[in-house]
């Protein structure tokens, strides 16, 4: 202090100023509510607002989901007031009933342990890929998009000579339909969006020719007509006497229309890598593809994994179109059943829909958490 | 560290096999209706190291540039350790893989560790096995005098370290001839020196180079020739000491003594 107070030009510190505390708190409770909830007026009329909407929400809905609900019916008699004795909410009996139809369709009980265990290997998959740490990454992509497509593939549909009976696909329904959509269409679009959108940027007219039809035309149509296309015109291109299953039809229109959005989120990444990684790359006598696999595409995908991954939202969300041309996803076997005159009841559909909305929540939510932290960690600048 | 088979021991910088390392003759290049290189001729001799300044704009990079294509000149030709360069891809492949290049921005793989950016086009170019591609960074990298950031990312080094990484990972594919392009312009004033050494050292091992540069200590102390370029054309070559002393063209005047204070 007071050897800045002397008048002379010239001033060497003799000591070093140790790190100290600040003399306020920066953390806690109380600050966070103040900081964040109560910060002004507007902020204050905000929160209280809120309150007051989940005050005069949640009561009601633990209510109907919780206390008044009934978890076990074989019918939907089992769900009526005057048989419960109770005002009836949710009727989760109604799942719990058609709790295998609503996860495998129509696929044979007995081999239903194939499905199950497709589950696992794709679970494991994602893990593999998604958890940042994991051991053998490479192997983890080479598994999911490699591996685990074919397995699966035989595993679902079965194959004579290892001992799996074959089940056909009109068998399939449900929960495993969704997955097996979303999943097509997410093995198939990264390879072929990434295809297409170096296509889109290459300097061989053809080749950008072709991408960009193939991208603006997808992107120009929804889904469905892409899906009644598929389902119309693929049979058209392939060789006489060999009908393609409706399933099989939906997944390559998926399969296109996932890859012509998943190439244009490819393409912002590209275009973020500064010149100069290409010309180092080619510097050191690297062929186009080597510097597009070592170089340009890791870098590329990794600022776009949070597009990707909301691409793959959207996709998941968008296989319940499917049920449109006749497939039985989800969705659908959820409706089928409430069309069960079993079920048939007036407050069925809530609880029926309300689990839809759930699942497809928990997936989708899954998600985008999962894309906000991938765009955290690049935001910080760490880039590894 | 080393082991009875020794990477190293096969390790021999590369050796031009003709006099004439690079040849530049009556070459031109536009960039659209931009006329950048005019008629320019230039011959590097084996060995040489030849400094090329010039203002801003005046075609520095673009011609040390089209030296491994990555610019494509129209007119002329240049033909390098007696390979000429034409739009034959296997013959670009062959020029890059024996022309080592450092920019200005270093240009190194930020997703890659410091050894893995050092290796990779060992392994993947060259189809070396990792463990000498390994044992040759390693090597490099002492020479640079970082071998302790090894494992580190490029985004965890100052510039000047950064730069003798991009220098040591050319140097790892034994190049025959080594383009600088402007290596020092992007770091602080106190970083400067450690590049120079570097280039210095290499220098005097008889490397064969072309520095696009404004460093003029390093120019008098290192370069056989001085070329000065402007808007697009050779508008000056001499020795360093007659360059500086005596230089003839009034562009070379003007320039001098905005650089030299
Ligand atoms: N890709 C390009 N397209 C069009 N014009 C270009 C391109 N690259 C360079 N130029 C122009 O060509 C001229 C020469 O550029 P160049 O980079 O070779 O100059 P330089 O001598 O290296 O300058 P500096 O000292 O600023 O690096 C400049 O006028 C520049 O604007
Ligand atoms: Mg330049």
């Amino acid at each position: 202090m007071t050897d800045m107070m002397s008048p002379t030009v010239s001033f060497v510190r003799p000591t070093v100023i140790e790190q100290k505390t600040p003399p306020f708190r920066t953390s806690g409770p109380l600050l966070w509510a103040r900081e964040n909830l109560f910060s002004s007026p507007l902020n204050m009329i905000l929160t209280l607002l809120s309150i007051g909407a989940v005050w005069w929400v949640v009561p009601g809905m633990v209510q109907f989901m919780l206390i008044d609900a009934v978890w076990s019916a074989t019918s939907s008699k089992d769900c009526l007031a005057d048989v419960v004795k109770h005002p009836v909410g949710a009727c989760w009996g109604f799942i719990t009933a058609r709790f295998g139809y609503l996860v495998y369709g129509q696929y044979p009980d007995a081999e239903r342990w194939r499905v199950d265990l497709f589950f696992a290997l794709e679970a494991f998959g994602i893990f593999w890929i998604l958890w940042r740490k994991a051991p053998f990454k490479i192997s983890g992509f080479a598994y999911f998009f490699l591996v685990f497509p074919v397995v699966g593939f035989i595993l679902l549909s079965g194959m004579a000579s290892i001992g799996l009976p074959t089940v056909q696909t009109h068998y399939w329904g449900g929960f495993l339909v969704t997955i097996v959509i979303s999943t097509v269409g997410i093995v198939a679009s990264l390879p072929i969006g990434i295809l297409l959108a170096l296509g889109r940027r290459s300097s061989m007219p053809i080749a950008r020719l072709v991408s960009v039809v193939m991208i603006e035309f997808v992107r120009g149509v929804p889904l469905i007509t892409i899906l009644f296309m598929a389902n119309v015109m693929f049979p058209l291109f392939v060789p006489e006497g060999w009908r393609p299953d409706s399933l099989l039809r939906v997944l390559v229109g998926v399969g296109f229309f996932s890859a012509a959005y998943m190439a244009e989120a490819v393409r912002g990444g590209l275009q973020a890598i500064p010149r100069g990684q290409y010309e180092a790359a080619q510097a050191l006598g690297l062929g186009y593809w080597q510097m597009m696999i070592k170089i340009i595409l890791p870098q590329a995908l990794k600022i776009v994994i949070p597009n990707i991954v909301n691409n793959f939202i959207g996709l998941f969300k968008d296989t319940t179109l499917v049920a449109i041309v006749g497939i039985f996803d989800f969705l659908r076997t959820i409706q089928a059943s409430l069309a069960d005159p079993n079920w048939r009841s007036s407050q069925m559909p809530l609880a029926a829909y309300l689990f839809a909305a759930l699942v497809y929540f928990i997936f989708c939510y899954g998600m985008a958490r999962y894309a906000i932290s991938v765009e955290r960690r690049l935001a910080t600048g760490n880039r590894h | 560290m080393s082991s009875s088979h020794s990477a190293l021991s096969a390790l021999r910088p590369g050796v031009l096999t003709n006099e004439k390392a690079i040849e530049i003759t009556g070459m031109n290049k536009w960039f659209g209706a931009f006329h950048v290189l005019r008629d320019v001729n230039l011959l590097v001799k084996r060995g040489e190291r030849v400094v090329i300044c010039g203002p801003s704009g005046s075609g520095k990079s673009t011609l040390i540039r089209c030296i491994n294509r990555l610019e494509e000149h129209q007119q002329g030709s240049i033909i390098v350790d007696g390979t000429e360069l034409t739009a034959d891809v296997k013959k670009i492949d062959e020029i890059r893989r024996d022309v080592g290049m450092v920019f200005q921005h270093f240009n190194l793989f930020p997703h890659l560790t410091i050894l893995e950016n050092l290796t990779l086009a060992p392994i993947w170019v060259k189809k070396m096995p990792k463990k000498d591609a390994d044992e040759i960074a390693m090597h490099y990298l002492r020479r640079v005098k970082i071998p302790e950031q090894a494992d580190k990312y490029p985004g965890q080094l100052s510039g000047g370290q950064q730069q003798r990484v991009a220098i040591a990972r050319s140097l790892c594919m034994s190049p025959k001839i080594m383009l600088f392009d402007e290596p020092t312009s992007a770091l602080d004033p106190e970083m400067v020196k450690e590049v120079l050494d570097t280039m210095v050292t290499l220098a005097q091992e008889g490397m064969t180079m072309i520095c696009v540069t404004h460093e003029m200590g390093f120019a008098r102390q290192v370069a056989s020739r001085v070329i000065f370029m402007d808007q697009g054309q050779v508008v000056e070559v001499n020795t360093p000491d007659e360059f500086f002393k005596n230089p003839q063209h009034e562009r070379t005047k003007l320039f001098l003594s905005q650089i030299l204070h």
